[in-house]
Parts: structure tokens; C-alpha cells; sequence
């Protein structure tokens, strides 16, 4: 197996415990806020740059790249954990991270940022993502990367990849009722977009994070300013609606009585 | 209103998926003149099946390369039928098949994508959709003026066409696919390792398992076989879907003792599923993704746990009981 290039695109959203309210700005719907909300990872890119990480251990000769949109000072912060993580090299572009952004703007500026890693080679290219982020959650990104980069082979949802000696690989996609869709590639260059594949975490690592972060500290600082909007979404309204129940608590009864309570609810 | 088209794919057996016939009622609601076009195998006759839909036109691709749903033969299917149409507006189903191709498809077409609609409404020329953003939390109402404008709507939104049947003399279009858009084969269908088929997204009930099913017990013990084989034979019996918390599964990833058929495609919430069931049970859950995310579309909740104040299912479900969900759940097996 040769080493493969993988790029992996994935940027920050709000931790998910953060109670998250719409507001409107000048530049379209925003979260009330929202520089101040903590940021983590977008969780299925996270997914992928620990397969990314994996793969690349496996295959000598490997690099992983992060490509990341997002503000600047955010994106730091971001990384003072993210790089004890796994080793990569950032690309750092400064804009946007709203989930009210056109997908098609971003995929645009992170094509070209792909495109100008210097030394790219395309036959050897693995570009990963997530499936979905889970601020704008439209599972349309890596496609319009994929098209943008002239690449024919995507995978959405991936669970598990595998490469053979040859280069060629496997690949598992979530499809509906709970299946996997099986495919066999003949090799890089694709783009696949991962679901949760079948890493754990791995625990923060300080040396890591320090030989990380030699490379990060620099390409923030020439992190391009790119303008990431709403493009042509005409936005009416942006709401929580209510959700809030009524919810009637059941201490004390036992449990014959909550079961039978239970069973004639489910029938009913 | 803009020229509109139903675009529509089979299932492996010719059929139209159930996804299909919602979006095609979908476009038929919008109440304007529409097209409607289906690639994979068996789309002509597909096509026949749903003749008395309203459709000007049908067109269709079976060639044997879109048999297999794979990125580049659909995409290139989906655009040669768009173009065919005409189409300004295009409204497909969100299945895994065209959630992988159709924004590539729009790419090529120079048409804007949106996905995960829940709902559309036509007021002269103007098209408004909605969806959710940030996982569920924030719903947002939109609408585009540019054209070609690709829409892929959620399943469970519309109640699925029904109507008869009929010789549609469906327009089969022809796809030049290259050499390099067969690069990738498909070799089947698993499923995921498991000890039963638990996912199942037209069961009635959701049943959400949580991580304090592998906790320590009352008696100091773990029962983690004990929760197994609880929790299937309530599956069993109630053919319901099963549901996980983030941390349960993520026990499993950590090598920790867990229950063995669950896996990560049972996940509901952030990093998971938001499923659409009339009916949810949440036990040992305690976190807010199965509660606000993961349940966002489940119309009545109840849930199991040992924390009265448990905030999450406190303003979430309708009926929080207090109690200890392995005795619970084994009375509520025995009366099944």
C-alpha cells in the first residue's frame, strides 16, 4: 500500500449542550451570541479525521491535511484541543462557520483550498468529510467539493473503508432500515464522507499537540479571508418552535401498574 | 411557477420506494403542470404504475449501469433526465441513493440544492420550503429565486401517492456515462453485525435504550445479558425500532461490556438519526440528544428512568416515569 494524501474538511460548530437561539444580522440569520457560543469539532468531520489519521498510519508515506472554514481566533481556540488529537497539517481559511451558509459558496472556497496544497497529487488523493454538519446539516458539501475537484467516485455515510495492497479499496455506506451498501473502488482519487466509522476518540496526546501546532500557528496566521454567505437564500424566518410539554411525572406506583399503564399505551 | 419535475428512482426489485410516492404527491399538492422522471432498473414500467399521477410527460433511464446505486452513473442519469425535462424545479425524495447523488447532479447542472425539506408551499411563482438547521434545533423558512433549484424532502412529511395505474409511454433518455463513472462496482447489501434486525423505520414505536442499561444495578452488579435480553424480547414482541444514546454506543468503542447488537446505526440525536415514529419510549436515558434531537419527530414520548428531575425528559415527554426500567420492562414483557 502507498501513502495516500487525505484531506479532511471539517470546521467548528456550537458544543452541542449550548442552548442555541436564532437572531437576525445585517449578513442574514446568525445565532444569538455566537462568537462567544464554545465550539467544538463538527462531529462527523471529527469522525473522519480519526479515520483519516488511521488510514494514514497504516499506509507509509501517508499526510493528513484539515481544511478548515471558520472565524480565525475561533478556529484557534479549536485547535489548542483538536491537535493533541491526531497528527495533520492545518489549512486554516478565514470566513463563516454559520449553519445559514450557502453550501455551494462553501464548497467552492474549499475545492480551491484543496487545489492549492502544494504538492498535490491527485492519484494518490483521499479527500474525507462528514456526512452531514451538524450546523447546517445538509449532507450536500463534499459533493460539490467532489464535483469541483473533477473526482467521479463519492461515498455518503461511510462506516468502515478498507485498502487493499493494490491500492483498491472497499467501502461501507449507511443506507436505509439500518443496511450497509457495499462497494469496491479502484482507488484514490474519491471523496468519501464519513457517519461515525468505528474509532473511538483518541485521548489528547501532548507531543502531538505540540508538533501540531507548530504547523497551525503559521497557517492561521495566513488563514485567507473568505467570504462565505447565505448566496441566494432568501431566509423568511429562523425559530425554535415551542417544545416544551406538559409532562406528568409517575413516582409512586409500582411497576405492575407503570407496565400496564405502558402495554396499553403501546397498543392503543 | 417554474417547470417542475418529480424525479423518482427504483428499489433493486423495479418498485417504487415509499420516499417516491411521497415526493410524487408532494409535486402533485403544488397543484401546477409537472413532469416526472425515474431512473433504475425497471423505471419504464414504474412509470405505468403511477401513469394516473397528473404528469405531462415521463422519462426514464433503466440502462443496466444505473441498476447499482452508485455517485457517478446516477449523477449522470439524474442530469441527462433533467435536462430532458426542462426542469427549473426539481423535487426528489431524500433516500440514501439520491442524498449521495443529486447535489453532484445539481452541480453539473448549475442548479442550487437544498435537502431535508419538511415542508413546501407555492404562493404564485414564489416557492417556500422549510427545514431544520443545527440538528433539529432551529427551523428555518426560505425560498430561492434562482433556477434550476433541486429540493430533496424528508420522508415521513408527505402521506405517500396513491392512484391507478396505466401506460404512461414513458420517454426513455439516453445517457452517455465515461469510463471512469463505472470505476467503483457494488457488491451488495449487508447488514450491520448484529444479533437481529433492529432498525426498522416504519415500526410504530421507537424504543431508546440508554447508557444506564450497562450500569452498575441496585445490587452492585452489572446485568448487561440481563438488559439484552430484555430489550429483545420486547423488540420482539412489540416489533418496535430500536434507538441508543451517544454514550451507549460509545461504551461499545471503548471496549466496555455493552449490549452486542447495538451499534452506532442505532444512534439517535447529534451524531445520529432523528427518526419519525408515531410512538417513542426512552429508558435509562439521560442525556438531551435522544431527548430534544433524536425525538424532535416522535409525536407522543414517554419515558423510563430513576431521576425525577431528570431535565431532559422533564418539558420533553409526555409521561416520565420514576421507576427502575429492568423491572418495569420485564412486566412489561410478561404482559405482551
Amino acid at each position: 500500500m502507498n501513502g495516500f494524501q487525505i484531506v479532511v474538511c471539517g470546521s467548528l460548530v456550537p458544543d452541542p449542550l449550548q442552548t442555541l437561539e436564532p437572531v437576525t444580522t445585517p449578513q442574514g440569520p446568525g445565532l444569538k451570541n455566537e462568537t462567544m457560543l464554545p465550539s467544538v469539532l463538527d462531529p462527523w468531520s471529527a469522525h473522519a479525521l480519526y479515520e483519516a489519521a488511521n488510514l494514514a498510519k497504516q499506509a507509509a508515506g501517508s499526510k493528513v491535511y484539515l481544511v478548515s472554514l471558520g472565524p480565525k481566533a475561533k478556529l484557534q481556540q479549536l485547535m489548542m484541543t483538536v491537535a493533541q488529537k491526531v497528527p495533520f497539517e492545518l489549512v486554516a481559511l478565514d470566513g463563516s462557520a454559520s449553519g445559514f451558509t450557502d453550501a455551494h459558496g462553501v464548497a467552492a472556497a474549499l475545492a480551491d483550498a484543496i487545489a492549492a496544497i502544494p504538492g498535490l497529487d491527485k492519484s494518490r488523493l483521499l479527500v474525507f468529510g462528514g456526512c452531514a454538519s451538524a450546523s447546517r446539516d445538509a449532507s450536500v458539501t463534499m459533493q460539490l467539493v467532489c464535483e469541483r475537484l473533477g473526482i467521479r467516485d463519492f461515498f455518503a455515510g461511510v462506516d468502515e473503508l478498507k485498502v487493499a495492497e493494490d491500492d483498491s479499496f472497499t467501502v461501507l455506506e449507511r443506507i436505509e432500515g439500518g443496511e450497509y451498501l457495499a462497494s469496491a473502488c479502484k482507488g484514490a482519487p474519491a471523496v468519501l464522507a464519513w457517519a461515525t466509522g468505528n474509532l473511538p476518540e483518541p485521548p489528547n496526546n501532548p507531543q502531538v499537540g505540540m508538533a501540531n501546532m507548530r504547523g497551525v500557528m503559521p497557517s492561521l496566521m495566513k488563514a485567507k479571508p473568505t467570504p462565505s454567505g447565505v448566496g441566494g437564500i432568501a431566509y423568511e424566518t429562523t425559530e425554535i418552535p415551542p417544545q416544551k410539554r406538559q409532562t406528568r411525572i409517575v413516582k409512586d406506583a409500582s411497576a405492575d401498574e407503570i407496565a400496564k399503564e405502558i402495554v396499553e399505551w403501546i397498543n392503543n | 411557477m417554474s417547470k417542475t419535475l418529480a424525479l423518482l428512482h427504483t428499489q433493486a426489485d423495479g418498485s417504487l420506494p415509499k420516499a417516491a410516492l411521497e415526493t410524487l404527491a408532494a409535486a402533485v399538492a403544488l397543484g401546477q403542470p409537472f413532469d416526472v422522471a425515474i431512473l433504475g432498473t425497471g423505471a419504464s414500467a414504474a412509470t405505468d404504475a403511477i401513469q394516473g399521477c397528473g404528469a405531462a410527460t415521463f422519462y426514464t433511464v433503466d440502462d443496466p449501469a444505473v441498476a447499482q446505486p452508485r455517485y457517478a452513473t446516477d449523477t449522470a442519469a439524474a442530469v441527462a433526465l433533467i435536462q430532458a425535462a426542462g426542469a427549473e424545479l426539481v423535487l426528489a425524495p431524500g433516500t440514501s441513493r439520491f442524498s449521495r447523488c443529486l447535489p453532484g447532479a445539481a452541480h453539473r447542472v448549475g442548479a442550487q440544492i437544498d435537502t431535508h425539506i419538511v415542508a413546501l408551499k407555492a404562493e404564485g411563482d414564489t416557492l417556500r420550503a422549510q427545514r431544520w438547521f443545527y440538528r433539529q434545533r432551529i427551523l428555518g423558512t426560505f425560498s430561492r429565486a434562482a433556477r434550476p433549484w433541486l429540493l430533496l424532502l424528508d420522508s415521513g412529511v408527505f402521506a405517500p401517492w396513491q392512484g391507478a395505474a396505466g401506460k404512461a409511454d414513458a420517454q426513455a433518455v439516453a445517457v452517455t456515462f465515461a469510463e471512469d463513472d463505472q470505476r467503483t462496482t457494488v457488491t451488495g447489501v449487508q447488514k450491520p453485525v448484529a444479533d437481529a434486525q433492529t432498525i426498522r423505520p416504519d415500526a410504530k414505536l421507537l424504543f431508546v435504550a440508554g447508557a444506564g442499561w450497562t450500569k452498575k444495578q441496585k445490587d452492585g452488579q452489572f446485568h448487561v445479558g440481563d438488559a439484552s435480553t430484555l430489550i429483545l424480547d420486547f423488540l420482539g414482541k412489540t416489533q418496535a425500532s430500536l434507538g441508543s444514546s451517544k454514550s451507549l454506543v460509545d461504551i461499545q468503542g471503548e471496549g466496555q461490556e455493552t449490549l452486542s447488537f447495538m451499534s452506532h446505526m442505532n444512534q439517535v440525536g447529534q451524531t445520529g438519526s432523528t427518526p419519525r415514529h408515531p410512538k417513542g419510549l426512552a429508558t435509562c436515558c439521560h442525556g438531551e440528544e435522544p431527548h430534544a434531537v433524536g425525538w424532535r419527530f416522535i409525536n407522543e414520548r414517554r419515558a423510563v428512568n430513576l431521576d425525577p428531575n431528570c431535565g431532559w425528559a422533564q418539558g420533553k415527554a409526555d409521561v416520565l416515569y420514576v421507576a427502575d426500567a429492568f423491572e418495569v420492562m420485564t412486566k412489561v414483557n410478561a404482559l405482551l
